[in-house]
């Protein structure tokens, strides 16, 4: 219903091939091929009222009373008059009618702005800036770096080399690596010609315009000869432009008609649980309606057959019993019409939004520091929030900050890093407060480097020979690219944030690295700027854990600086470092205690001739044809020991606040926490038990990271054998799912002890096949805690669907990255992390906001409320609606199955709108059990939720039967107490009209009473409501029912006089008092009972928060000290690193460095990983920490390489 | 009920201050205000179900109900109220021969005089009513058959009834005043009474037919046609009475200007519709001795002539004529009083039960603590 705008254009006629002329409007024009003005608004103001309301009465809902109303003017069956029902529908459709035309608002305004957007187009042979809008199929345009596509466009030229362009296309496919696209070389050449571009006119015949992103055919013709055209040659609109000066194309589609047009709208609709249960619950209203018309109705065959026919003098009848029949079945539609309930989907969503405003207006849950507040981007989901069984989490940039710190280290036997109180001797805890390192000395180093611990800066300046050995390792050994743009700033490109911090923490002690170059690496030592010839890389992979390099030092000595794995290098030291090695190993110990990752380094000096030997050697394998790999390795080994122990570093990868305590509060709140990460094993264990998902004294983590399918299968069998040993094989379950459509709910299995459960990528893509996806399930949902490390974007939407699938839970994906945007859109709920780059993740969000910890905010305290509310209202709102409705079924006995309603009209018509709307509302949006504090001290009482027990299917009967008895006694006692008697002066009060008074008076305090039982926040609004609504029913009586009004329209109000005639009457007081007190009676009795004998959670926490006047003290959180025996190790690349990029000569097309008289040429695409593991910062954020697994950014430089052949 | 009034002005967030604050000149934050109700911080009254609030409550509740139950009951019971079907069902019925030659339209009078004895004196005004059972005043199709518009003396309505009226609207091409089939179906039985003196004289008793109808029935929903002073005749000349009517309209009491055409009490009482089939309406007054000395209506014979003309065998409906005094809480109707004493007794009982629930198991599972 969303793309009116969308299909009319496509609709248009039946467009078969494309044919474009460049530079020829007129030529175009003549087929009417779309401009490039997008419109995603659905109305304008002369088409908003007639198509809005169509739309509306396309719900079932409102088309349902359109046809009530139809009913209601036919004389013979309307048993209420139009109004009853017009009034209800008229403010449904209002209220639905404003929030549509304020999103279309919005959408216009966003149009607008797009299609405003500037871009020059070559017109005349010049370049005119111009409007999107204005953009037209044939048009040559040009694009500069970092600029969104206009328009689906031919690539005709570009700046770089081979004509190539770099564009991301994240916004199409939420890929954020870099893609690389070609011009072909006839229009390549033209380059950035104006004369030629503007002269050339190639025609183009292609596809017609259709959704897919990877498929392009086409051909272009120009100078008589024929190219063919690939997907490789198209840019389409919602790439950006990246890396490349500038570019020209040719549009091929414009606005509506581009592939990124025919793509959207496809974004799921996500609705609640909750809403799935109204769905069934609405069907089997009307089947209840249904069944009670057709009990009245034959109730009414019966009587007309018996009484009715006897009674013929009196009130003639015309029908023939049948049909009265038939008539009364309809009759009865009208006046129980209130069963269904028209005004609850718009009561609920009014209070959707305003308890989404209160997400909004949260101020613990705004980030101060990126100035974001929390939003809830779609206001429809709330209280799905509080049914949260299963979160999964992004890593990096979700849990982490994705900034590695240098935090401590360890040279030579001495350990820095740590504050040391000069009184107490005792470690401060380090804080922002704390007088920082002041590295002013150093003009290059990094400002934003923090470092707390003086004593090590002075061990710099006095010059101790370990420690200047120390931070040149660090400077020297590493395979990071600086850039220079301006003298002093230097700019860190490395391949691991790790290296990076390392690197970084070189810089600013003084050991300053400048530059490389393919044969030397320049670095600046305390201010003397000194060149190393780097002679070899010995790079890191994940069998070595460690790295190499071999440089000669300007005065000509040769060393060895080796940086890896401690249990690695330490195999490879020499023996008379076995006293330090102790030192260091304790200082280790107590890194890793801390969650740091550590590294140890070393050095060796070489002698000239032995290295010159081994270089040839070196040569000779590296260029072997067979066993290359082995015997490299062995030349490694052999070059690789004997090394000195300078020291140890201890990085910190900085989690984001608060996570641990989040972590450990939704775990007590019984949800469960899935890590999907596409980083490294390594990392995702070590932050897996950093923020305590995995912990020691776990009964057993379970690794699987097998590489076939027969061997992850065993894996997860064993694992779920070994947590349960009774456990029941899957063979039962396989064949059930093959023959039944719907999917058998996998119950929780009970295992003793907690376990762990790590898979990475490869298991995964097995284990997630469909004759093994259970396995995975039963056994991950078995465990405490499940990382799934290296896995896709895709994967991470698989698993999120695979729990959908199987367990009738309400799961929820966290991400901030455009690789989780499939999670987030997968999952019933997304949220986004915000405040960062990249949005991706937070558009496509249902709710975001700027820090993970929030969630905890955002599940216990505003989930829990929203469903609470949410249930109570439903609760409520059925019970209120069958209350006043069952009374009519009941009166129906008693005047001959006529149809007749038991209340006035008046009050029928303002039941719903007035007289109990603004309670309820008032209840839905202020109550709280228990304040925002106890909920979070106390996150079992999340658990309710999660079972959906507050409403469900039982609730709804249980809401039902409870109305019938209240309905049973609003109809029972007015009739006995107003049988067959008389009023005070002896006059008729048993009339029809006092009768119905007295019953509606009844209904109204009793639904208020009922509403007050429940409500446990009394607010001054909720008083102002409920005693304003208790007020307006009277007021609204009274002037009902004066004479005034009657005499206007007498047959309107010809309740005249019966308020001041009734309601005098002490026998009604007494009447309704009876009949509230027993309406309520047995509620209040049931649940002081079942408090008592079966007290939930929250009559415990409700019972002690009542005990204890003053509120509960926030709990303080300790720093979490984590006393591990679990060494933290560096976590290695699993790819090869950049090492024999270095030293090939050639990835260096970016000269950059003065200092290495290399001559600038220009901006080309040389080195620049774009990768998650590029982006680094020592604390601050600017640079994009997003979010590529390390091959992307390889294969950007294979496509480098491959391209300069 | 308990109340935990709660009144918190936390610090926000974990960095009290920290960051955020934005001096003067700043940028404006996009922090939410805080306020209670934006912050949810709302000062509220949080009533909890405790035994310290139930328990009293079930007790004070059987203590308030008993009483006024006792005191509705004996109040019922203390009315006097005598009643005597006059259908003529039974052979042995005084007006069963009336009974039997029903027509709406048959011109003969047929009377019945009903013998009856009252064994106590009734006080103070005695309420004569009339009953009729299994009569559906309360059919949707009869309650509607009515035009208030005419009966509140519209010119325009009098002559052009409402459609709600049809069958009754017009008759014989003219439209019928007052139209409808509530209208039409007036109870039209004459009621007297006479006391049978011991010494054989019948001496007819007073009944004020004034006063039976509620003031604002009789001063604005009924209102004759051209005002108060006209001629009712003249008035009405161009309609026609109802088609089971003897008399038109404005021959209903043409004694006494102020009770006649739609300001008729019986008609106003009539035109009251009864929420149920059972119903009794009130239909004549007999205003108690001038000196307060001598009952209303002593102790003895009695006998009720009736003009029988209402049918109700037709539809095995009944026809009755009650004789009952009034108290401050109304007509005789024993249902309140036994209610409230059943309630305060159930409510107190469970309290006990609650209370001995209470004892074995509440404190056990209150006092539990909520394990962390």
């Amino acid at each position: 219903m969303s793309f009116f705008g969308l299909d009319c254009t496509r609709n248009r006629e039946r467009e078969v091939e494309r044919k474009i002329r460049a530079n020829d409007r007129e030529y175009n024009s003549s087929f009417r091929y779309a401009t490039n003005s997008i419109k995603t608004s659905k109305y304008n103001p002369f088409t908003f009222l007639p198509l809005n309301l169509f739309e509306q009465f396309q719900r079932i809902a409102n088309a349902y009373f359109l046809f009530l109303l139809t009913l209601q003017v036919i004389p013979a069956i309307s048993s209420l008059p139009w109004f009853t029902t017009v009034f209800p529908l008229v403010l449904v459709l209002t209220v639905t009618a404003a929030k549509d035309a304020i999103d279309d608002i919005n959408r216009h305004r966003s149009d607008r702005q797009v299609n405003n957007r500037k871009v020059n187009v070559l017109i005349n042979g010049k370049l005119i800036s111009e409007k999107w809008m204005n953009v037209q199929v044939g048009d040559i345009i040009k694009l500069e770096n970092n600029q969104f596509v206009t328009a689906d466009l031919l690539l005709l030229s570009s700046s770089e080399p081979l004509h190539l362009i770099y564009i991301e296309t994240a916004e199409l496919d939420g890929e954020t690596n870099l893609k690389v696209k070609q011009a072909l070389t006839v229009t390549g050449d033209m380059g950035d010609n104006l004369e030629a571009l503007a002269a050339f006119n190639g025609e183009v015949c292609c596809e017609p315009p259709n959704n897919r992103l990877d498929r392009f055919t086409g051909t272009l013709t120009f100078d008589t000869q024929k190219y063919s055209l690939d997907n490789e040659r198209v840019l389409l609109r919602g790439c950006t432009l990246r890396n490349t000066d500038w570019c020209f194309g040719l549009v091929l589609f414009a606005g509506p008609e581009t592939k990124l047009m025919q793509n959207c709208g496809k974004s799921t609709f996500k609705r609640t649980s909750i809403d799935r249960l109204m769905n069934v619950l609405v069907l089997f209203i009307f089947g209840l309606l249904a069944l009670m018309c057709i009990i009245l109705a034959v109730g009414n065959g019966i009587w007309e057959h018996q009484t009715g026919s006897k009674f013929n003098a009196f009130l003639p009848r015309k029908e023939n019993i049948a049909f009265s029949a038939f008539l009364t079945f309809w009759s009865y539609i009208i006046i129980l019409n209130t069963v269904v309930p028209i005004s609850l989907y718009v009561s609920m969503e009014v209070i959707r939004l305003g308890n989404s405003y209160y997400i909004n207006w949260d101020r613990n849950m705004y980030d101060a520091r990126t100035d974001t507040p929390a939003e809830a981007r779609t206001t429809t989901l709330n209280e799905e929030l509080g049914q949260i069984k299963y979160i999964f989490s992004d890593k990096t940039g979700t849990l982490t900050q994705n900034i590695m710190t240098f935090n401590k280290c360890s040279i030579n036997g001495k350990s820095y890093g740590d504050v040391i109180d000069h009184y107490s001797g005792q470690r401060v805890e380090i804080t922002e407060e704390l007088a920082r390192v002041d590295f002013s000395f150093n003009r290059l180093a990094d400002p934003k480097f923090l470092f707390y611990d003086h004593s090590l800066v002075e061990a710099v300046k006095l010059e101790l020979p370990d420690v200047h050995a120390f931070f040149r390792l660090l400077a020297l050994c590493h395979t990071v690219m600086a850039e220079e743009k301006k003298e002093g700033e230097l700019v860190y490109q490395a391949q691991s944030p790790d290296e990076g911090a390392l690197v970084t923490a070189a810089r600013n002690f003084g050991f300053v690295f400048r530059s490389r170059s393919p044969e030397t690496v320049t670095i600046e030592e305390m201010g003397i700027q000194r060149s190393y010839e780097l002679l070899a890389i010995l790079d890191f992979d994940n069998v070595r854990k460690r790295m190499s390099v071999i440089v000669r030092n300007p005065e000509g000595k040769l060393s060895l600086y080796c940086k890896g794995a401690d249990t690695i290098i330490y195999e490879r030291l020499h023996p008379s470092c076995n006293k330090l090695m102790k030192v260091t190993t304790e200082h280790l110990n107590e890194f890793a205690g801390e969650g740091l990752r550590t590294l140890v380094l070393a050095y060796k000096d070489l002698d000239e001739e032995y290295f010159s030997e081994w270089k040839q050697r070196h040569h000779e394998s590296s260029v072997a044809m067979d066993e290359r790999e082995e015997k490299l390795d062995k030349l490694y080994e052999e070059i690789e020991k004997d090394m000195m122990l300078i020291g140890a570093t201890a990085i910190e990868d900085k989690l984001q606040d608060g996570v641990a305590q989040t972590i450990e509060q939704l775990a007590k709140a019984e949800i469960k926490i899935w890590v999907l990460t596409g980083d490294k094993q390594e990392t995702a264990e070590n932050i897996g038990y950093s923020c305590s998902l995995l912990r020691e004294e776990m009964n057993d983590v379970f690794i699987v990271t097998s590489n076939s399918p027969e061997e992850v299968r065993q894996e997860l069998r064993d694992a779920r054998l070994k947590m349960c040993p009774d456990t029941e094989q899957d063979q039962f379950l396989i064949p059930e799912i093959i023959l039944g459509n719907t999917p058998k709910v996998v119950q929780d299995e009970n295992v003793n002890g907690d376990y762990g459960l790590v898979i990475n990528g490869h298991s995964l893509a097995f284990a997630l096949e469909s004759n093994m996806e259970l396995e995975l399930l039963r056994t991950a949902c078995m465990c405490k805690t499940v990382i799934c490390c290296r896995v896709t974007p895709l994967q991470k939407a698989q698993v999120v669907e695979l729990v959908k699938k199987y367990k009738k839970a309400v799961t929820l994906a966290i991400g901030d990255g455009a690789n989780d945007v499939s999670m987030i859109k997968a999952a019933h709920i997304g949220v986004g992390i915000s405040g960062q780059e990249g949005m991706q993740a937070v558009l496509s969000s249902d709710f975001s906001f700027a820090q993970f910890r929030f969630l905890q905010r955002l599940l216990l305290v505003h989930g829990r409320w929203s469903y609470l509310r949410m249930c109570k209202f439903l609760r409520y709102f059925f019970y209120k609606n069958f209350t006043f409705t069952f009374v009519h079924f009941w009166y129906a006995f008693f005047c001959g199955f006529s149809a007749q309603t038991v209340y006035d009209e008046g009050f029928i018509t303002l039941y719903n709108l007035v007289y109990t709307a603004l309670p309820v509302l008032g209840m839905s949006l202020f109550d709280q059990d228990v304040n925002d504090r106890w909920s979070l001290e106390i996150p079992q009482l999340y658990v309710p939720g999660q079972l959906s027990q507050y409403f469900s299917k039982r609730a709804f009967m249980m809401c039902a039967l409870h109305s019938c008895y209240s309905s049973l006694v609003l109809f029972f006692v007015p009739y006995a107490a107003t049988y067959d008697t008389a009023r005070d002066d002896g006059r008729d009060g048993a009339d029809y009209q006092s009768f119905a008074l007295i019953t509606q008076t009844c209904l109204t305090v009793t639904v208020c009473v009922q509403l007050g039982l429940d409500l446990s926040y009394w607010t001054v609004v909720n008083h102002l409501y409920v005693w304003g609504s208790l007020g307006m029913f009277f007021l609204l009586t009274f002037t009902m029912y004066t004479d005034g009004l009657f005499r206007l329209r007498p047959s309107s109000f010809a309740f005249v006089g019966t308020a001041r005639n009734c309601l005098n009457q002490p026998n009604v007081w007494l009447t309704v008092a009876l009949t509230a007190l027993l309406c309520v009676l047995p509620v209040v009795a049931y649940r002081f009972f079942s408090s008592q004998i079966y007290p939930t959670i929250n009559d415990k926490v409700r019972y002690k928060v009542c005990k204890m006047k003053e509120p509960a003290p926030r709990p303080r959180h300790t720093r979490l000290i984590r006393r591990s025996t679990r060494r933290s190790g560096y976590a290695f690349s699993h790819a090869q690193g950049y090492g024999d990029l270095v030293t090939s000569r050639r990835f260096l097309r970016r000269p950059a460095l003065v200092s290495t008289g290399f001559t600038p040429t220009g901006r080309s695409p040389g080195f620049k990983p774009t990768g998650r593991s590029a982006g680094y910062s020592p604390v601050g954020r600017e640079q994009n920490p997003k979010q590529k697994v390390e091959p992307t950014s390889l294969q950007m430089f294979r496509a480098v390489k491959d391209s300069s052949y | 009920m308990m109340a935990s009034s709660y009144n918190a002005k936390d610090e926000d967030g974990l960095h009290p201050g920290s960051v955020g604050s934005g001096g003067p000149g700043s940028v404006k934050s996009k922090k939410p205000d805080n306020t209670a109700f934006k912050q949810q911080r709302l000062p509220a009254w949080q009533p909890i179900l405790t035994a310290g609030t139930v328990l009293p409550a079930f007790f004070m509740i059987g203590l308030i109900f008993i009483p006024i139950g006792i005191g509705l009951f004996v109040t019922s019971n203390n009315i006097k109220e005598f009643e005597i079907d006059y259908t003529g069902v039974d052979m042995s019925s005084p007006c069963y021969i009336c009974a039997q030659n029903y027509s709406w339209d048959s011109t003969s009078v047929c009377t019945c005089s009903v013998p009856f004895t009252l064994d106590q004196h009734f006080d103070s005004n005695v309420f004569m009513y009339y009953g009729l059972s299994n009569f559906y005043q309360n059919h949707r199709r009869y309650v509607k058959s009515r035009d208030d518009s005419q009966l509140n003396g519209d010119k325009s309505s009098l002559l052009s009834p409402s459609k709600e009226c049809e069958p009754y609207r017009t008759s014989e091409n003219k439209p019928i005043a007052p139209c409808g089939a509530i209208a039409n179906s007036l109870f039209n039985d004459t009621l007297e009474l006479f006391y049978i003196h011991p010494n054989g004289s019948r001496i007819a008793i007073h009944l004020v037919k004034t006063g039976i109808a509620w003031w604002t029935d009789k001063h604005v929903k009924f209102r004759n046609p051209g005002g108060s002073n006209s001629n009712l005749s003249v008035v009405f000349q161009d309609t026609s009475k109802p088609v089971n009517w003897r008399k038109a309209v404005y021959e209903l009491d043409p004694a006494d200007p102020e009770n006649n055409g739609f300001i008729n009490e019986d008609f106003i009482v009539w035109m009251r519709t009864a929420a149920l089939p059972t119903f009794r309406k009130l239909y004549r007054i007999i205003q108690k001795k001038k000196d307060n000395m001598t009952p209303t209506l002593p102790p003895g014979n009695y006998s009720l002539e009736v003009t029988y003309n209402y049918p109700v065998r037709s539809f095995d409906g009944r026809k009755r004529m009650i004789l009952s005094t009034i108290s401050w809480m109304g007509g005789k109707n024993p249902f309140l009083g036994i209610a409230y004493i059943t309630v305060g007794s159930v409510c107190f009982f469970l309290g006990v039960v609650l209370l001995i629930i209470h004892h074995k198991y509440g404190n056990r599972n209150n006092s539990a603590d909520i394990t962390n």
